[in-house]
């Protein structure tokens, strides 16, 4: 049976893990090829990195990120941030990222998502959904631009409309618990796996293992934290085995 | 000892990062391969998994290696064959109808039922059947929509489950044929993939 799957996220800036990693053991907490094989031990099922570099020469440097992660990691890694275009996901793709998340540019140029389909399978396409609860109730809109843009557009609709045209998965954060380690959005996870048959992956606001049994439980496939295991409170370890003890289908070797 | 040669079958559009760094990892030296020549000549090969079957299949019949690919493949040579790269040993696929698969396996490969999620994404439990040698059980990373719902006569296959069992592996001799991709499992894909490199010719 299939389990579900804990993913810790690094942001990347100019080749550097950005927003402090505190745990032990590592020698530099700056280096991601370090990071990402320290997660990897510690039983992550797959990676997220996020590249956050505003400049296009940071962008160059997230590819030679990727590549050294590659040569080293042995699971799945999933990079997103600043694929506007078929190339940028093409660059990504070609350093060893096994999937490419695309956000404000799919939004603004749906094709886009087709496109990488198209090229490269749609077990490599992913839109990434920032949702926030519409004023004054009733649903969820997405956000573009890192929280900068409420876009009007219905979010469940957009998940609909983005599997539709290729993506494989949805990497869905909730703008409103993000950063706020009061859990994830249960309701909009659960509507959002109700109205899309591709997996759904749950993002933003957890700080405890019960946030992410409840992020399973409301239909999430997957779940991507990022200060969780970066502030070394709990390994992925610890995560995934209170997952099992809550009856969650959980990966558990390496032990 | 010197790492092996690994000749890998280009067929596409594929992004090959993931595979190439997987076989290094594993104690193997690959080299991309396009004629086929190397494909007859070489000791390991490998067909990886990427992209559409019908696509695939064009490349692989463009390039000529699909005629020496089942041919190695029916004399028992050491094949390793990855997710699409399982489904190209069939007759068919539903995913690009009236395109003809390698035909090594009489079967039809089939998308998985409406009742579970699509694409496969992540670590399913997978139990090795026994008299399955190369194959072991454990936990696998799969990326897929479609698969092949039973072990071909002739096959020993390790069975995993998504909406009913299917084929997530198979071997018969040196010719294996993994449904996920052992350079996503971690430490299982690549003790799978040392001992299919470490294996005596």
């Amino acid at each position: 049976m299939l389990t579900a799957r804990v993913i810790p996220c690094l942001d990347v800036d100019r080749g550097r893990v950005v927003k402090g990693v505190r745990f032990q053991g590592l020698r530099d907490a700056g280096d991601p090829v370090a990071l990402c094989m320290s997660y990897e031990a510690q039983g992550a099922d797959e990676l997220a990195m996020l590249d956050v570099s505003a400049t296009p020469e940071g962008r160059g440097n997230a590819r030679h990120t990727v590549a050294a992660v590659r040569e080293e990691l042995g699971i799945p890694l999933t990079v997103g941030g600043g694929v506007r275009r078929l190339e940028d996901a093409a660059g990504l793709l070609e350093a060893g990222a096994d999937k490419v998340a695309a956000n404000t540019a799919a939004v603004a140029r749906p094709g886009l998502l087709t496109e990488i389909a198209e090229r490269f399978g749609s077990q490599c396409a992913v839109v990434a959904i920032d949702a926030a609860g519409r004023a004054g109730g009733g649903g969820w809109e997405v956000v573009t631009l890192s929280g900068g843009h409420r876009t009007g557009i219905d979010a469940i609709g957009w998940a609909r409309e983005a599997v539709e045209r290729g993506a494989g998965e949805i990497l869905l954060t909730s703008w409103d618990r993000d950063g706020t380690r009061s859990g994830y959005d249960t309701a909009l996870l659960a509507e959002v796996s109700r109205a899309v048959r591709a997996p759904v992956v749950a993002s933003g606001g957890a700080a405890a293992p019960e946030h992410l049994i409840a992020a399973l439980e409301a239909g999430a496939d997957a779940v991507l934290a990022a200060s969780i295991f970066h502030d070394g409170d709990y390994t992925v370890g610890d995560i995934k085995r209170a997952m099992a003890r809550a009856g969650v289908p959980t990966r558990l070797d390496p032990p | 000892m010197s790492d092996r040669e690994v000749v890998v079958c280009r067929t596409g559009t594929a992004n090959l990062a993931s595979v190439l760094a997987g076989l290094r990892r594993a104690g193997g030296a690959p080299r991309m391969a396009e004629r086929p020549d190397e494909v007859r000549a070489a000791s390991l090969v490998m067909l990886p998994g990427v992209g559409a079957f019908g696509a695939a299949m064009e490349n692989l019949r463009a390039s000529g290696m699909a005629a020496p690919l089942r041919e190695r493949m029916a004399a028992g040579k050491p094949t390793l064959s990855i997710c699409v790269g399982l489904q190209l040993l069939c007759r068919t696929s539903e995913e690009s109808p009236g395109v003809a698969g390698l035909g090594l396996v009489d079967a039809a490969v089939t998308r998985f039922p409406d009742s579970v999620r699509a694409p496969q994404f992540g670590w399913n439990r997978i139990d090795a059947a026994e008299g399955c040698a190369a194959l072991t059980s454990g936990h696998a990373y799969f990326a897929n929509s479609y698969r092949l719902a039973e072990t071909p006569a002739g096959w020993s296959a390790a069975i995993a489950d998504h909406g009913g069992p299917f084929v997530a592996a198979m071997e018969r001799g040196a010719v294996v044929a993994c449904q996920f991709h052992p350079e996503l499992s971690g430490a299982y894909g690549r003790s799978l993939l040392e001992r299919w490199i470490a294996r005596p010719c």
